[in-house]
């Protein structure tokens, strides 16, 4: 019986214990080849977090196509945050009311702290001498590149290549389908993501060409050797920006807002920066940018809406069931 | 068996080489075909080392992997276990409409692909599924999360038991069993002293399978896991993740955890194995009157 007042005082200590410093979790649902990135992002974070506030945050990460993991927060996978491949796939959530619509201006440059393009990565001696977009279209060359339906990546592939043919001069829709269309014809295997792909490439040895992120290629290259791969830039390629947003009605169920917003404003901050370029994404901070000479070669580059309108209309004319993409594939 | 055994004319030189090539060639197709991948899960998961493989293996991801296989079959073998001998009992002992109709549903399971297993399930409990939002207002997670692997993991393993104990207990009829009623036992005295002694080499099978495929299974469980590192990836789906990894030791890490998934399926071989061994005397078929 003397025991009890012990016990009771035990577990006050505990409540007030575990009332003080709170353990935060938080679920960033991410796209394929972020899985390094926000390793170091994680890391970094939760300990700027825990000396400013004394929370300890652990974060949580769920990786896959960019498509598919939209789908599966529509379909109630708790995400605080997404970062995903392409403004569309948070598109879809604002239109499930998950997020507001206007998700895109809640943070600067629309939403994405990081940039990437759209680039080649060949056999070491580039034995088919690709330079250029229309290297990829010679009869017997193999490409490899995913399934633009399941795959952000793919998608920013499918459209470098289609901008790439429309800003030629004299390029218009017709001669840019046609492009699209022999080079689609070289391609012997779809992938469902950027990571199955670049696995057929790198790991399997399969074809002579592979359609990149810049940051995938500059990481295969420094994982499996510069022996073994080579990267070619493009005359031109696609800005592409993957975006990043809190899901508000998830962020405000957990009562996570103050931590998801500031874990999303991280990734501007000088030091965020610094990590996406480590991690090979091109900094949108010009000063952390030039830290890395030769690493992210300039090169011009077009915009989706500057071509397409705005990613909604983009995926509605060439990626949904009856679109551009569709119609290569009856033709084959 | 028996046969061979009471044969005394001498066996040709032909039948001898015959028996040898056989052998032989079962031998180098399993070589093949099971123990040469075994191998390479091992030595690619030893190359960095056995420090590496620890250290990899240790990882708070990779640990709750684990755990998690651990739970999910903890829960959905004993589970299917109960609903296999109680389908098997209703299917062997009682007549009732529909019977046929309930046999075809067992097998139901082993006839869809557990990618479709698995989207049934979104669609039942997903956020825009059936009861995705009662669930949701009352605060239920099913789907991405535990619960939903263990549901579908006990649909994609349900039919291994009951379909393990339904022809034995066909074949053995209901004699032993309604002469221990008419002698006074009780129903359970009669299960746990007559039946479940009877079933119990199929039943013990039936749960090694069902337990082989519920820490094994992928398909399903990708579908309905949402791939949250730590809480909600089984170890097949944790060696996917590696494996399609660039991080430091991924590449390991990957053999790693697919080399201790390989030893919990060698750890059950064995167990059933020295059972089998242990009672190898009890095990001769029961056959109905034959003993």
């Amino acid at each position: 019986m003397r025991k009890i007042p012990f016990v009771l005082g035990v577990l006050a200590t505990l409540a007030v214990a575990s009332a003080h410093a709170k353990d935060v979790s938080l679920l960033n649902v991410s796209y394929d080849p972020t899985r390094e990135l926000y390793r170091d992002i994680n890391q970094a974070f939760a300990s700027q977090w825990q000396s400013q506030h004394g929370d300890k945050i652990i974060i949580e990460m769920s990786h896959g196509g960019s498509g598919k993991q939209s789908r599966s927060v529509a379909e109630g996978l708790p995400a605080d945050v997404v970062t995903l491949a392409l403004a569309y796939d948070i598109d879809v959530l604002a239109d499930r009311h998950l997020l507001s619509q206007d998700w895109q201006q809640r943070l600067p440059d629309n939403a994405s702290p990081y940039t990437s393009t759209i680039v080649f990565l060949v056999r070491k001696g580039n034995p088919k001498g690709i330079r250029d977009w229309p290297d990829l279209i010679k009869p017997g060359l193999q490409v490899i590149t995913p399934n633009p339906k399941t795959s952000g990546g793919a998608r920013w592939n499918y459209l470098a290549a289609w901008g790439y043919a429309l800003k030629q001069p004299g390029g218009d829709e017709a001669k840019a389908r046609d492009f699209v269309r022999a080079l689609y014809k070289n391609v012997p295997v779809l992938d469902t993501g950027a990571r199955g792909s670049t696995n057929t490439f790198a790991q399997r040895g399969i074809g002579d060409v592979l359609l990149a992120w810049e940051n995938e290629a500059l990481l295969v290259q420094k994982q499996l050797g510069k022996d073994k791969f080579e990267i070619v830039t493009p005359s031109i390629s696609i800005l592409a920006e993957p975006p990043v947003a809190v899901v508000d009605s998830n962020a405000d169920k957990h009562g996570t807002r103050a931590v998801a917003e500031a874990y999303l404003k991280f990734l501007y901050s000088p030091e965020g920066q610094a990590l996406g370029a480590k991690n090979f994404y091109r900094p949108r901070a010009a000063d952390v940018a030039a830290k890395y000479p030769g690493l992210f070669p300039p090169l011009k580059t077009f915009t989706v809406n500057e071509l397409f309108g705005d990613w909604r209309k983009a995926q509605a004319k060439f990626f949904n069931d009856g679109g551009e993409f569709d119609r290569i594939h009856l033709e084959r | 068996m028996r046969t061979t055994a009471h044969v005394s004319r001498p066996v040709s030189w032909q039948r001898r080489a015959l028996h040898v090539l056989l052998i032989l060639a079962v031998v180098c197709f399993m070589s093949v075909f099971l123990l040469l991948p075994l191998a390479v899960v091992f030595v690619e998961g030893l190359r960095g080392g056995i420090a590496a493989f620890i250290d990899t293996i240790g990882q708070r991801e990779a640990l709750a992997s684990m755990r998690l296989t651990l739970l999910v079959a903890a829960i959905a073998v004993p589970l299917n276990l109960i609903f296999g001998v109680a389908a098997a009992w209703a299917m062997t002992r009682f007549q009732f409409r529909g019977k046929a109709l309930l046999g075809a549903f067992i097998d139901l399971p082993f006839s869809v692909s557990p990618v479709i297993s698995g989207l049934l399930y979104v669609l039942l409990f997903g956020a825009q599924g059936w009861f995705g939002p009662w669930l949701e207002q009352h605060g239920v997670r099913i789907i991405f999360a535990v619960p939903s692997l263990v549901l579908v993991t006990i649909f994609i393993t349900l039919p291994f038991v009951a379909r393990e104990l339904i022809p034995l207990m066909q074949a053995q009829g209901s004699e032993e069993e309604e002469a221990a009623r008419v002698l006074g036992a009780t129903g359970w005295q009669m299960f746990f002293r007559v039946t479940l002694p009877n079933i119990r080499w199929a039943l013990m099978y039936g749960v090694l399978l069902c337990n082989a495929r519920a820490m094994g299974e992928f398909g399903a469980v990708s579908v309905v896991s949402g791939h949250i590192r730590g809480l909600t990836t089984t170890m097949p789906l944790e060696i996917e993740m590696l494996y399609n990894g660039y991080n430091e030791y991924d590449h390991i890490g990957a053999f790693a955890v697919a080399s201790l998934l390989a030893l919990l399926a060698l750890l059950t071989l064995a167990v059933k194995t020295l059972l089998e061994w242990r009672y190898s005397d009890q095990i001769a078929p029961h056959t109905p009157g034959g003993h």
